[in-house]
């Protein structure tokens, strides 16, 4: 399993300047919004944190559709359903490895772009915290539906109109925790929300992404 | 030996349906015609809401249907994906646009009710964003079911959707309360309306809820019908083929 996620890691770096693909278009969007809506730094710090989790969730959408599909065509993921590790282990690495590869660099960047919204001060920790704690079940949810489309041809809008919905609650408590610590409120009650999402997610989903796996090899 | 069951055959299923859907389709009238009527014309307005609280009368069986609709797809998922009856994924494949239209005609008739007494087509209120979000997870189940072209893997994938799908719309569900609470202070826009209906209004509601749920009965049985030919004439054309 260490194997495999090192050898997803290593193509995600190298193999065709997709890596820092999501970090750019993150940047992008950031850089889009005081366009869209003013330079007012009273409205962009009020909508800072809500953009700034937006900006990772699109951005780690992108590169969801790559997770499955090199594999589903060069027939490596056939070895990997066969291989003696259970495919719900596949799975958890698949994702871990998506989630360092494109998510983590979003996380530690996202400070210097909540500087370029005029995020409050306050809000800088959180902002970190909130992203790493759940940008995981991104990654998860995203591997799951990467594995119900990984056989259709053009799956990508499929992709993200599947995909989504499901982020709902992520983005809710994840925005939420950072608005509240840069208003220096309470975060507790968000952020353990978050976490348990996160978790319950790595808990189960694998088993789904697994099961829609097996039904697509078929 | 009679058991649920056997109506997993199609053979079975089409026969009782061909024989129970006449009556159904009765029924389903009887009730919608008195419900819709007694309410529209026979029912006083409302003090402070005027003739525009008639509009409960398409509004509160919608978004009751819009739900359970989508608790029946995630029941006929489990049984498919459990025991392998190919009518229980025609059924959950057959109610899921009945389930997304009945989503949309709360929201619709909602806004339409909403502008008179909210002064707003819309507000992002937990109940409205919840079921914005249901209508994009019947969207999403839909669009799978149509961009999978083998019937067995779209059934599979399909119900593996609509399970975790299920799971991630409670959790919105509440996720979005727990949002609103934090930017507005207090439910002002939220009309908690069974508890304060008077008579009046409840009984012709209840016939309109009993119309709109043989209403789903009938169309779903009807839809998965079609289905089921649909199927039929697939395999006819892929023997003639071979042949």
């Amino acid at each position: 399993m260490i194997a495999l996620f090192t050898r997803d890691l290593a193509l995600a770096i190298r193999a065709g300047g997709g890596f820092g693909l999501g970090l750019a278009f993150f940047l992008i969007v950031t850089v889009l919004v005081p366009f869209g809506v003013g330079p007012e730094s009273g409205i962009l710090s009020t909508i800072a944190p809500g953009i700034l989790w937006i900006g990772a969730l699109l951005s780690c959408l992108l590169s969801l559709d790559r997770i499955f599909a090199l594999d589903f065509e060069d027939g490596s993921l056939d070895l990997l359903a066969t291989a003696p590790i259970p495919l719900e282990g596949v799975v958890l690495m698949k994702a871990a490895a998506h989630w360092v590869a494109t998510v983590l660099p979003l996380v530690l960047v996202s400070p210097v772009l909540g500087l370029l919204l005029n995020l409050e001060p306050a809000g800088y920790s959180w902002l970190v915290i909130s992203l790493a704690l759940g940008t995981p079940a991104l990654s998860m949810i995203g591997t799951f539906g990467a594995a119900l489309t990984v056989g259709l041809k053009r799956g990508g809008l499929l992709l993200s109109l599947l995909v989504l919905p499901l982020y709902v609650p992520t983005l809710i408590f994840g925005a939420e925790t950072v608005k509240r610590g840069a208003d220096g409120l309470a975060t507790g009650t968000p952020t353990l929300m978050l976490a348990g999402i996160t978790l319950g997610t790595l808990a189960l989903l694998p088993f789904a992404a697994a099961a829609a796996i097996r039904v697509n090899l078929r | 030996m009679a058991s649920i069951w056997q109506y997993a055959n199609p053979q079975k299923f089409m026969q009782s349906t061909t024989a129970v859907l006449p009556y159904l389709a009765v029924l389903t009238v009887a009730a919608l015609a008195t419900g819709l009527i007694w309410g529209f014309f026979f029912t006083p307005d409302d003090y402070k809401q005027g003739s525009t609280v008639k509009i409960i009368y398409l509004h509160v069986p919608a978004a009751l249907m819009a739900i359970n609709a989508w608790f029946m797809m995630l029941v006929a998922s489990l049984i498919w994906f459990v025991r392998r009856h190919h009518v229980s994924a025609l059924a959950a494949k057959a109610a899921a646009p009945i389930g997304m239209t009945m989503t949309l005609i709360a929201l619709i008739t909602g806004a339409l009710w909403g502008q008179p007494m909210w002064g707003t087509y819309w507000a992002w209120d937990p109940r409205l964003t919840t079921f914005l979000i249901l209508f994009l997870f019947y969207l999403g189940y839909i669009a799978l079911w149509a961009a999978i072209e083998s019937p067995d893997i779209a059934a599979d994938l399909t119900s593996v959707l609509c399970m975790v799908g299920s799971v991630f719309a409670l959790l919105s569900r509440y996720a979005v309360n727990f949002w609103n609470q934090g930017l507005h202070q207090g439910a002002s826009l939220s009309l908690d309306k069974e508890e304060n209906v008077a008579d009046v209004f409840y009984l012709p509601l209840l016939v309109c809820i009993a119309g709109f749920v043989l209403l789903f009965i009938t169309l779903v049985l009807l839809r998965t019908r079609t289905e089921i030919r649909a199927r039929r004439l697939q395999a006819l054309i892929a023997r003639e083929r071979m042949a």
